[in-house]
């Protein structure tokens, strides 16, 4: 009974792997987008600077190319979602249908404890697995705020499991903007499966 | 220099900002004397702060006959953008927003970093900018220094936004649409 359980483990584990290095290595090749008129775009916003530059960066994208678009920033962040109604409000109301903005759970406030911030950190990837699946977006587009770590894991977790339908299409834009450097080794190790320099 | 013929130009502004955070320290050392003298003489005549969630409440000043810096403050404002626009010296907490938003002005910054942070990748930002000239950097203990022997906007390099064109093509082509 050990012998078969342990087998069963190892096997498990070894696929496992096997398709997240898979996941992985496959990530920068390009897609063929023939079929598509347009690709739902999630776009995590952060604090102050992180907002600014998605902004600076979507100020220069097709609008009707990344349609339609889901605004996500943390609960406790008023001002990033406000400046991206604003951008909205500005465009033309081609790609505008659709648009909307959310909020998710923080995993963790400035200066807040370690050990609470294990049930928060869960609270919000459960969150983040509902809006996830709610959304299903095409492409995700964040800079590195921490708003983006619980998104990014469950968007990678879905493309590892390439259930059809959910995540077998996701492109994940991790991008190393003009701070780059000061990101927590997390998000660099993210970064360096999935990124797009400028 | 007193009674001025023009009272705009004879202004030189410092605007001391904290985002939406609570920098109390920061507040406090600006609105010590010794980097309200510091700032006088320098040549500045006018120091505004805007406080954030802070607690501690600079003192008002209309400055006076005896030449001394004029004083004011408020808590928050929908846009800080006038403010920084008319500054001559902008003192900022380490926020990335605020700091870009003053640099794309091409205003001379000095950033105060806010060690009370748990996790300071804002210091680093910061930091890595002083290297590169684009900023002055300090703590609250080290402003009145900085301000006193470091501040020479000569050296100053001016900074250039990145240009996020570069990037949309890339992650066009990537995802297969047309080029432009």
């Amino acid at each position: 009974m050990a012998v078969f359980v342990s087998v069963f483990l190892v096997i498990t584990t070894t696929l496992l792997v096997a398709r997240i290095v898979y996941v992985i290595s496959q990530s920068s090749k390009p897609n063929r987008n023939t079929s598509q008129k347009h690709l739902s775009t999630l776009v995590v916003l952060g604090s102050g600077g992180h907002t600014a530059e998605m902004i600076n960066l979507l100020s220069v994208m097709q609008k009707d190319w990344y349609a339609p678009r889901y605004y996500i920033a943390a609960a406790t962040d008023n001002m990033s979602l406000q400046k991206a109604r604003v951008f909205e409000d500005i465009l033309d109301d081609k790609g505008a249908d659709g648009t909307q903005f959310m909020q998710i759970y923080r995993s963790r406030e400035v200066g807040q404890s370690y050990i609470t911030s294990v049930g928060t950190t869960l609270l919000a990837l459960g969150h983040a697995l509902w809006l996830m699946v709610k959304i299903r977006p095409h492409v995700i587009l964040c800079n590195g705020p921490g708003t983006c770590i619980p998104i990014c894991a469950i968007a990678f977790i879905f493309k590892c499991m390439e259930t059809s339908g959910f995540g077998d299409q996701m492109v994940i834009y991790i991008l190393c903007g003009e701070y780059c450097k000061s990101q927590k080794t997390i998000i660099e190790w993210l970064a360096s499966l999935q990124t797009t320099h400028g | 220099m007193d009674n001025v013929n023009n009272d705009f130009e004879s202004k030189r502004i410092v605007f001391v900002t904290v985002g939406t955070t609570s920098f109390d320290s920061l507040v406090k050392t600006v609105d010590s004397d010794q980097v309200k003298e510091a700032l006088l003489e320098k040549g500045y005549t006018h120091l505004v702060i805007q406080m954030g969630r802070g607690s501690y409440i600079p003192k008002k000043s209309s400055g006076g006959e005896d030449g001394s810096l004029v004083v004011d403050y408020f808590t928050f404002s929908s846009s800080i953008a006038d403010y920084l626009r008319s500054a001559s010296l902008v003192i900022s907490h380490a926020g990335s927003g605020s700091i870009f938003e003053t640099l794309r002005l091409a205003k001379p910054l000095i950033v105060v970093v806010n060690e009370d942070l748990m996790d300071n990748h804002q210091s680093e930002l910061a930091e890595e900018l002083a290297e590169r000239k684009h900023l002055f950097c300090g703590r609250p203990q080290t402003l009145c220094e900085v301000i006193k022997s470091s501040l020479n906007v000569d050296i100053i390099v001016p900074y250039e936004p990145g240009d996020a064109n570069p990037v949309a093509k890339l992650i066009n082509k990537h995802l297969g649409f047309p080029a432009d």
